[in-house]
């Protein structure tokens, strides 16, 4: 296990986070604060509450997941594209490092600039509403892998791309229709039947849904179908990493 | 002397089916400085590229230091530092921090003092705080080998280091690879300046089309190179040597008109006077003569073309 080779990797991923903190951290708050402005202020009034939990409180879990979902990927699939963009990525494969440990340093460094984001959100809508917190520990537990699973999917994203074109494609066309029909501004509950089921396809819901659950002791799916939507989506992610790593798809010809 | 890397039947084919490698092998000897000489697309960086973990070889074996390149890619890759041919660098670093890095990558523990000998060996360590896009070219080139050298590496690759460099700064290069030779560092060098080879290198590797066509010492190659063609242009045509002028090395050309003499230049007696004399003693009337050396470039070009 080369561990050197990890933290150099992490520590250096972080120092770019920490050396723009403005850009790092005062855009995820700006647009949360948009978010709370339009969803909370706006239509908010409109709605009294969902499931005896005010609207603005309940839009916080979704609020954070959606920055969550958005900041992992960009973040691990910048740092990965950038490299192979600019060809330092030799450096990299050149090194006496395994997959795993590639991956613990630019993945680990992407999630954990998303859970510093997160917990900022978090902080910021406590100026806006009541929000109750019943599950702390399982709320941060749920947000890191959460993070780790989107970043890893970002890093899968970085090797993919080819250009900046399909770097930004899969945010934009995939990632965002799902969050949004995720239930992340509304319960599944309020949809009409066939639209709820239909919702439940989508593997986001699971995972606004477990998260929101860990705030309010609410949920649209069971806990435990949340934990298992998450376990395989950090599953496949780390199946297909390796995958790439060993048979050197796009990266080591 | 050691073989330091055993390369066996090395191929490579990538998979929009261009053949790059084409059963490769060679021993590189521990300490010395070979040249990889070869035109453009002929194989070299793929060879080099294989070595260093950057591209994953279709067959054959390579062992660095007695480890496999694959199996044990985490010792061999520990021995070896790579100096790619094309600058890519992290722009907004410093130059300090990006060596820091590389060594870190290779799991060494943070050692400033080394990075400081290095830096001052490249005469980098003024600009140890510089970010690198303010670097000149030359400087940046310089950083790259910095990288490369950060984790105290055994062998050495340089993949075209003074491609596209002017005359003061591939001199300055020559240098730094010398330096690094006298402390014991096995160095590879590609290149396609005949030049650079002749310059520094110990063994010189000739590759075309994936294959290695000749691997040679350079002293070797150097006294080929050194020979020189005397051509004795005759006024009457003859059908075969006198017999005071045969035994003396001298070809005779099949239309009769001219005689040829190899020689060595760099030798203490050429022989020519010799040869003339006898000429004039046999009463054989001579209407010109011209010499001709032959270049690496010639040798170089004919190997090519004879051996692919």
């Amino acid at each position: 296990m080369n561990g050197r080779a990890i933290l150099t990797i992490f520590n250096f991923e972080m120092a770019r986070f920490w050396r723009t903190p403005w850009e790092s951290l005062a855009a995820p708050v700006v647009s949360t604060v948009l978010y709370f402005v339009v969803f909370g202020a706006a239509i908010g009034t409109r709605i009294q509450s969902v499931e005896d939990v005010s609207y603005g409180a309940f839009i916080v879990p979704g609020l954070i997941i959606l920055t969550v979902l958005q900041q992992s990927l960009a973040n691990a699939s910048n740092a990965i594209f950038m490299r192979k963009f600019v060809g330092t990525i030799h450096e990299i494969l050149a090194a006496p490092i395994s997959f795993i440990e590639v991956v613990a340093g630019f993945v680990g460094a992407a999630a954990l600039k998303s859970v510093v984001i997160a917990v900022v959100i978090y902080l910021t809508a406590l100026f806006f509403v009541d929000l109750p917190l019943a599950h702390p520990v399982l709320a941060l537990i749920l947000l890191i892998l959460t993070s780790f699973g989107f970043a890893l999917w970002g890093f899968l994203m970085g090797i993919w791309a080819k250009d900046w074109q399909q770097l930004q494609f899969i945010p934009m066309m995939v990632v965002t229709p799902l969050v949004f029909l995720g239930g992340a501004f509304y319960s599944t509950a309020m949809l009409p039947p066939f639209w709820e089921s239909v919702a439940k396809l989508n593997p986001v819901l699971y995972l606004v849904s477990g998260f929101r659950w860990t705030f309010f002791g609410l949920a649209d799916v069971p806990v435990a179908a949340s934990v298992l939507a998450l376990a395989l989506f950090l599953g496949l992610g780390f199946v297909a990493v390796w995958a790439i790593f060993r048979t050197g798809w796009r990266l080591r010809p | 002397m050691s073989s330091i890397i055993e390369v066996r039947d090395l191929s490579k084919t990538y998979a929009s089916g261009t053949p790059a490698l084409a059963g490769v092998t060679l021993d590189i000897r521990e300490g010395e400085i070979l040249a990889l000489l070869g035109p453009n697309g002929a194989g070299k960086t793929t060879f080099i590229s294989i070595l260093c973990g950057l591209v994953t070889p279709t067959g054959g074996q390579v062992t660095v230091g007695g480890h496999d390149i694959l199996r044990g890619y985490r010792a061999a890759r520990r021995m070896i530092g790579l100096v790619p041919q094309e600058i890519a660098l992290e722009y907004f670093e410093t130059v300090m921090n990006t060596v820091r890095f590389s060594r870190g990558l290779f799991g060494e523990a943070p050692d400033d003092a080394y990075i400081e000998r290095v830096l001052r060996s490249l005469a980098l360590w003024d600009k140890r705080d510089a970010k690198l896009r303010e670097l000149s070219g030359g400087m940046k080139r310089r950083v790259l080998i910095a990288k490369a050298l950060s984790h105290g590496p055994r062998i050495l690759f340089l993949d075209e280091p003074t491609a596209g460099v002017d005359v003061n700064l591939r001199r300055e290069m020559w240098d730094v690879v010398r330096a690094l030779k006298a402390e014991g560092v096995t160095i590879i060098l590609t290149t396609h300046y005949l030049e650079e080879a002749e310059e520094m290198a110990d063994r010189v590797g000739i590759i075309d089309r994936g294959r290695l066509l000749l691997l040679r010492d350079k002293t070797d190659l150097m006294h080929e190179f050194g020979q020189k063609i005397l051509t004795v242009e005759l006024a009457e045509p003859m059908t075969a040597l006198p017999p005071a002028l045969d035994g003396l090395g001298l070809t005779l050309a099949p239309d009769g008109l001219s005689a040829s003499y190899r020689y060595d230049s760099n030798a203490d007696r050429s022989g020519i006077a010799r040869l003339l004399g006898s000429f004039a003693a046999e009463g054989v009337a001579v209407r010109d003569v011209a010499t001709a050396q032959s270049s690496l470039e010639d040798v170089f070009l004919r190997l090519v073309r004879d051996l692919a």
